[in-house]
Order: structure tokens, then sequence, then C-alpha cells
């Protein structure tokens, strides 16, 4: 039987990882995601699975990317100055195909900035923000509901293409209470196992290896390094680094239509917002204030990769509208992909655009 | 069954100079791991970033060779996740006590059951022969080139003062002793750490009057003051030599411990 | 129909708390939508608390509360920033205990802090009274919910004076004159 709740934001992320099976939360106090890490503390004992408070952000993610490699489904929660913390051992998931969640709720910036406030500045930050070439795959909520679901699914996600995953969340949708209703059982895909004999890191036709989880008499080693298909440091061949990085970024950008998650509303509009996290929520507003077939809606959960096939629906659009809590991150990608002007209707200081902002915007410059 | 039966053959040679200490603490660990019985399946080891860190990428086992200064960390997601596999990290002295010098305490107050071997060099050297923060003073590094101004930490006061339950330093040249502390170490319930100071021919030896190999073995041996003797020292009222330092065993006690297996 | 209400006080008194068990009975009592936001600031005690509940039949899109129709105010600083620019056409229950000023818009006078302290001993229940004034006055949401709302959030063991206060201010709500600016 679903069930209904009246829950915040971060306790429905924590209660969507734990129904899709975490085991293992690593991490370390900062406002406005400690709910997260609070709730697990509190409920984690009870299903078996371990919570640890680490030293600090960069131990935090190290401890769930370890744990990962035992097994777990691990996960980390944390938000801005946490998250620029976490950025070398990002990196590392990614290039040791290690699958786990990373929880950001994001709060002003830069620097210590708005602890208590919420925006969405970090969205190139997860995309770019390791260093070397890197693809990672960044999920946004723009209500409790999709707290509690797209945690879950990132679980999958990570599994499926094993990568780190991030929940971009923000303030507004973490501190935020409303009702959300519990479904029975979240769908689970499991990690694909390694087939004993063949090379740990020889990928299969999906671009994705097996997974060989330590203890079970694999004899794999993990590292950091460039290295060949048996996991053996391989740091100064050209061909391989080159083979290796475009393998770990094309595992996730040719699988873009399959990971993507968006909903497309009124596809042949002229003005047409696209808006992923909370300024989702004044979008629907201002569509359902004004019925009007020539105002499109591209609403997007999987932020990264971006599904910039998408943008291609809308056959008529004359121009793309973009609330962000930013100075136009994602506007700058969907100009990439588009021919017709982006308009990039941004705000800073935590709240959020008022449906008379974004009404404005339509008007303007019409 | 021996020792060498840890390391994997299809990595051979390793990429350690010529006359390195690191080999002969792995040797050491590895003898001490192999009379403990454990089964390769249910040990792994982790290992952050520096020469000594390459040593879990020569052992047959599942490894994790992490990011610099955080195998403690990554060690301790896989030692919590999983309590029934052996967990030993490999670290030195630049990992350990710099960059991953909060890890190591927080880990040594938590008595996390891990066993920490530091190949402890004084130097960078991976990087090139940098000062590091066991680098005695008036040593010479490139980049401390007129002498080492600062004060090294003393790693196993640290993990005493921070809580581990098990704290050991011998050296290169004191192997029997090595490995009998390293089992002792994997013995103990909670963090066991065990300091081994190595010599490091390409980094620090030729920079500091250690011409040959020898020379430098020599030196840790001939300035390992024992525990015991320094003790005695300590209760005769007499002076602690300045230029030694102490080996031996430093602390075996039973503080509350996390995560040993069940 | 869409009910935007704003509790202010100081930290302590119980302000989130009260949003949270108003949001709490519409959506598990009454199958209503509901969306409790409040302010952070870095005061734990003391300091002006604010938190808002928006009460809708419909699923509710913008979460935040533009300009809110119904007040609790129950302290002098929470007026002062969080009531005094009240709208006209809203109404505002002030703990007249706690609260000198009035506002320009319709308010009920509602002494949560001196009847919770003096008929029930306990003035930490003075957010429950006036949770039960408001229910009375407005029917933001049904008294059978509300009181299944407070039996979920209060500490085990303080239920019946929770039940008791909110009966208080049910009472106070039902009783209290509605004073109408002109």
């Amino acid at each position: 039987m679903t069930r209904i709740e009246f829950w915040q934001g971060n306790t429905a992320c924590a209660e969507g990882a734990l129904a899709a099976g975490c085991n293992f939360f690593g991490g370390y106090p900062i406002t406005p995601s400690t709910e997260v890490a609070e709730h697990m503390a509190a409920k984690m004992p009870k299903k078996g699975g371990v919570f640890i408070q680490m030293e600090d952000e960069i131990a935090g993610i190290a401890s769930i990317i370890g744990a990962a490699w035992t097994g777990a489904r691990s996960m980390t929660a944390t938000s801005g100055p946490g998250f620029s913390l976490m950025m070398e051992n990002i990196g590392f998931a990614v290039m040791t195909e290690t699958p786990c969640v990373v929880v950001n709720v994001q709060r002003g910036g830069p620097s210590t900035g708005q602890p208590t406030m919420g925006a969405q500045g970090d969205m190139m930050q997860v995309r770019f923000g390791s260093h070397g070439d890197i693809a990672i795959i960044a999920l946004c909520p723009a209500n409790v509901q999709e707290m509690y679901e797209l945690t879950a699914k990132a679980f999958n996600l990570a599994d499926q293409y094993r990568v780190p995953v991030f929940l971009m969340a923000d303030e507004i949708v973490g501190h935020m209470r409303e009702k959300i209703i519990i479904p029975d059982s979240m769908p689970r895909t499991p990690r694909k196992e390694l087939v004993k004999g063949t090379l740990p890191f020889k990928a299969d036709a999906d671009l994705i290896p097996g997974f060989p989880q330590f203890g079970k008499g694999y004899g794999v080693h993990v590292t950091g390094l460039t290295h060949d298909e048996r996991g053996y440091p391989a740091a100064t061949n050209p061909h391989l680094h080159e083979a290796l990085v475009r393998r770990l970024v094309d595992k996730i950008e040719s699988a873009r239509h399959a990971i993507a998650d968006f909903d497309i509303i009124n596809p042949d509009a002229e003005q047409v917002f696209i808006a992923y996290g909370a300024p989702v929520r004044t979008v629907q507003q201002v569509m359902h204030d004004r019925p009007d077939k020539n105002i499109g809606f591209l609403r997007i959960r999987t932020v990264w990769p971006f599904p910039e096939y998408a943008l291609a629906e809308f056959k008529h659009v004359k121009r793309f509208l973009m609330p962000e809590l930013n100075l136009g991150q994602m506007a700058r990608e969907v100009e990439r992909h588009v021919r017709v002007p982006v308009v990039s209707i941004q705000k800073l200081g935590g709240e959020l655009h008022t449906p008379a902002e974004l009404v404005a915007a339509l008007e303007a410059q019409r | 069954m021996s020792y060498e039966d840890w390391y994997r053959q299809d990595r051979l040679p390793h990429i350690f100079c010529a006359g390195c200490g690191n080999g002969t603490i792995i040797n050491c660990t590895l003898a001490a791991i192999e009379q403990m019985g454990w089964k390769k399946d249910d040990t792994v080891f982790v290992s952050g970033i520096g020469c000594s860190s390459r040593a879990s990428g020569y052992i047959v086992t599942d490894s994790l060779h992490t990011t610099h200064g955080r195998a403690i960390a990554f060690a301790t997601g896989v030692k919590m996740a999983n309590k029934d596999l052996n967990v030993v990290v490999f670290t030195g002295d630049g990992d350990l006590a710099a960059i991953g010098g909060n890890h190591f305490i927080h880990a040594c107050r938590r008595n996390i059951d891990l066993t920490v071997v530091c190949m402890n060099n004084q130097i960078y050297g991976m990087t090139g022969g940098q000062g590091s923060p066991t680098t005695p003073r008036g040593c010479l590094s490139t980049t401390t080139p007129t002498g080492c101004v600062e004060t090294p930490f003393d790693l196993c006061e640290l993990a005493i003062a921070a809580g581990a339950n098990y704290v050991s330093r011998w050296t290169s040249y004191h192997v029997k002793e090595l490995e009998k502390a390293v089992k002792a170490g994997l013995e103990t319930p909670g963090f066991s750490f065990i300091e081994a100071l190595v010599q490091c021919p390409t980094a620090f030896g030729r920079r500091n009057k250690f011409r040959q190999v020898a020379d430098h073995v020599e030196y840790l041996r001939s300035h390992s003051l024992l525990r015991a003797k320094r003790d005695r020292l300590i209760e005769a009222g007499e002076p602690v030599p300045e230029d030694m330092f102490v080996v031996g065993e430093l602390a075996r006690r039973k503080r509350p411990a996390l995560g040993v297996k069940p | 129909m869409r009910n935007e209400v704003r509790f202010s006080g100081f930290g302590g008194q119980g302000i989130i708390l009260s949003a949270v068990i108003l949001g709490r009975a519409a959506v598990m009592y009454d199958n209503k939508f509901a969306v409790q936001t409040q302010v952070y600031g870095p005061e734990a005690r003391g300091g002006a608390s604010m938190s808002q509940v928006i009460i809708d039949d419909e699923q509710i899109l913008f979460p935040k509360v533009a300009m809110p129709g119904i007040f609790v105010i129950m302290s002098q600083e929470g007026f002062e920033k969080y009531g005094a620019n009240a709208p006209k056409d809203a109404v505002m229950l002030v703990d007249s205990t706690l609260v000198h000023s009035r506002p320009s818009c319709k308010y009920l006078e509602i002494p949560g802090t001196r009847e919770a302290k003096q008929t029930l001993g306990k003035d930490i229940v003075a957010n429950i009274v006036m949770l039960g004034a408001l229910v009375a006055s407005t029917h933001v949401v049904s008294e059978a919910a509300l009181e299944k709302a407070i039996l979920d959030s209060v500490p085990k063991g303080t239920e019946a004076l929770n039940i008791k206060a909110m009966k208080l201010g049910i009472d106070l709500g039902k009783g209290s004159k509605q004073h109408e600016v002109t």
C-alpha cells in the first residue's frame, strides 16, 4: 500500500535512499544538507547499514567510495563548500568507475555565502569541477516527491553506469515540507558482476565493465592512475590514456537518451521555458495561471548528461526562457545547441523567481 | 606458502629505486600477514599517493590505490562496510602526516580496526625529494636547500596521543622486529600504527651525506634507541640522546575500537 | 482555495513546529495539499523566527508565500519584522501577552502565553494554544485534523497537556472578538 507523508525534502531524500537499499552513509555536517545525515544516523543502523560521520567532506566521499567497492550502495550529502572539497575524489570515482551517490543541497555561494538560502550555483561545478575530462550523471528534483524518487533512481543509475551520480537539489526543495506519496517499493537495477576470468577493466559492448566486488576473490587492483584493462597503472601510455578517458566519457554521453528524464509541454509553442529544480515550480504556476498553447515548457530532471535533443522537439520555438538560481549556467549549455535566442532569467540571493517575474520576462521583448 | 606468494608476479619488476627500503617493509608486512593465516580473498590493501603507496599494486589481493593523503578515509569505508575484511593501509610520511594528517588522527581517535604501515623516508620521494613533515631539522631537500628549519612530527607520539591501540616504530634494518611488530598490530583490535624508518638513497641519502645505501641503514641502526633503554635512562635521570629516535613497542592498549569483526 | 499562513515569534517558542503541525493536519488528515517553509537564521534561540504554510485543495505549484492572508504573531520582534506590513484584508492572531503593537488589519487578541502559563502551568504550549485559536477562528484545517497532527508531533508523555492547550486555544479563538480596524 502506498502511503502519504508530510515530509521535508531532505527527509524524503534520506528515505528514498533507504528505499533504494542504501546501506552506507559517510558524511560531514553542513547546512542545508544536515537533515539528510541526521535522518540516516537515526534510521540506517535499524536497517543493518552503516552511518559514519567523517572528519571532513573529503573523507566523507572517500569512505563511500571505499564502501562501494565492498558492494555497498553508498551515499554522502553535502552543500557548496563541502562539494568543493569533494572534487578530487569525485574524479577518482569516475576514473575507477565506482558507483556512488552524492547529494548536493545547493546554497548560495561563492565561499560560505548563504548557508540557509537556496541556489543552483554548482551546476557547472558538478559537470566540470574535477580535473581532467569527466562525465557524470546529475539529477535535479523540483519537489519533495522527486527528492525521494530521484534519490532512489540515482542509485540505479550509479550501479548501471558505474559512475558517481549527483542529486543536485537546492535549499528550497531540501527544506520545504510537502505532501509525498510513498510508493510500495522502488525498482532496483543490479550492479553487473564481473565474469570471473575476464579482465576487470575490460568494458563490454555497453562500454561498462562488470564490477569486481572486494572480498569475492577477484584480486582486483583499483587505481586512480591511468590503467590498462587489468587495472594496472600505465600512466605514460598516450593511446591507452586517450582510449580510457574517451570510454569513461562515452559510456555516459552515448547513453544520454536512456538516462534522460524530462517532460515536454506544448511542443508547438513559440515561447518555451526550460527549468530544472526549484524554478520548475514557478514555471508550473505561470503555465497554470495562463493556459496558453503558445507557451511551452521543457522540464528537465536529468541535467547531466544534458538532453540536448529534447530542444529540437520544439519545432516552432522563437525563443527559450530559462529561469535559474544562478547567473545563467545551464542557459549557456542550451545556447550551444540552439539557433534561437535563449533568455537567461537569473536570480541570486536565495529566493525563488516569482510568477510575476517570469510573466514579465514572457512579455518583455516579445 | 611464503610471503612471496602474495606478490603479483606479472607486475614485477617494481618501480622502486635500487637500494630503496620500501621493499623490505612490504616483505615484513606480508610475512606477518602470512603468519596470521589470513586468506587473500579476505584481505584488502589500501594506499594513497607516493612511493610507499605503490605497494598495494604489487599484491595479489583486492587493493585500492587512492588519492593523496586519503587512504585511511577510503579504508574506513571499506572496513566499516564489511567488517569481515582485513584491511591494511600502506602509506608514507608525506601522505600520512601532511596532506592526510587529519584523517590519521581521526582514525586513531575512532580506533578503527585498521593496520597502518608507514614507510617514513623523511622526504617526498616520488616528486623528487621535497621536505616532508618528518624531515629532520637541518636536513637538505629540494625545498629546504639550506637545511630544514622546521621541527618534524613524531608520528608515533601523534598516534598515541590521538588514541591508537597499538603503536610501534622500527627501521628497515630491524626486519625481524618489524615483522613481529606488524603481526602484533594485525592481532590488536582497533587502530594499529607501525612506523618503519626507511632509507631513500635517491631523494634523501645522496643529499644528506649517505653516499652508500649501507651508510644510511647503518645510521638507522646506530641511532635507534630501544624503548626499554630509553625508559631506563629516564628512570636513572640520565639524558636521552637528542640525535636518536626511539624504537620498539610504544603502545598496546584496549581502548574501545570501531569496526572490529563481530 | 489557497490559504497562506505565516507564524512568527522568537526562537524556542515552537514557531516552526506550529507550521509543521498545521501543514501535517491539512495533508494527513484533511486530504489537502500543503507546503511549509521557514526562514533559517543562525540563532537557535531568540531572534525572530518565521515559518509559513500554504494550504490548498489543489496541488501547490509555486511553493513560496507572497503575502499571507493569515498571521499568527507571538513576539514583538516577530511582529515588527514579519507582521507590521500585513495587508488590510489579512487576519492576524496576536499573542497579546507578548505583542504590544496591533496591526492595520483585522486581528484577534489571544493571550496564548498567559493562558498557557496560568491555566496549564506550562508556557511552552503557548504555540499550541495559538494553533487552536487559529483553527477555531479561520477553519484552515478541521479541529479533528489538528488534534491528530498535534498528537503525531509532540513528545511522548505530553499528549494530554497539548490537547488541553489546543482546546483552550479553540475556546479562546471562538470567544475572542475580532477587532476591525478602519
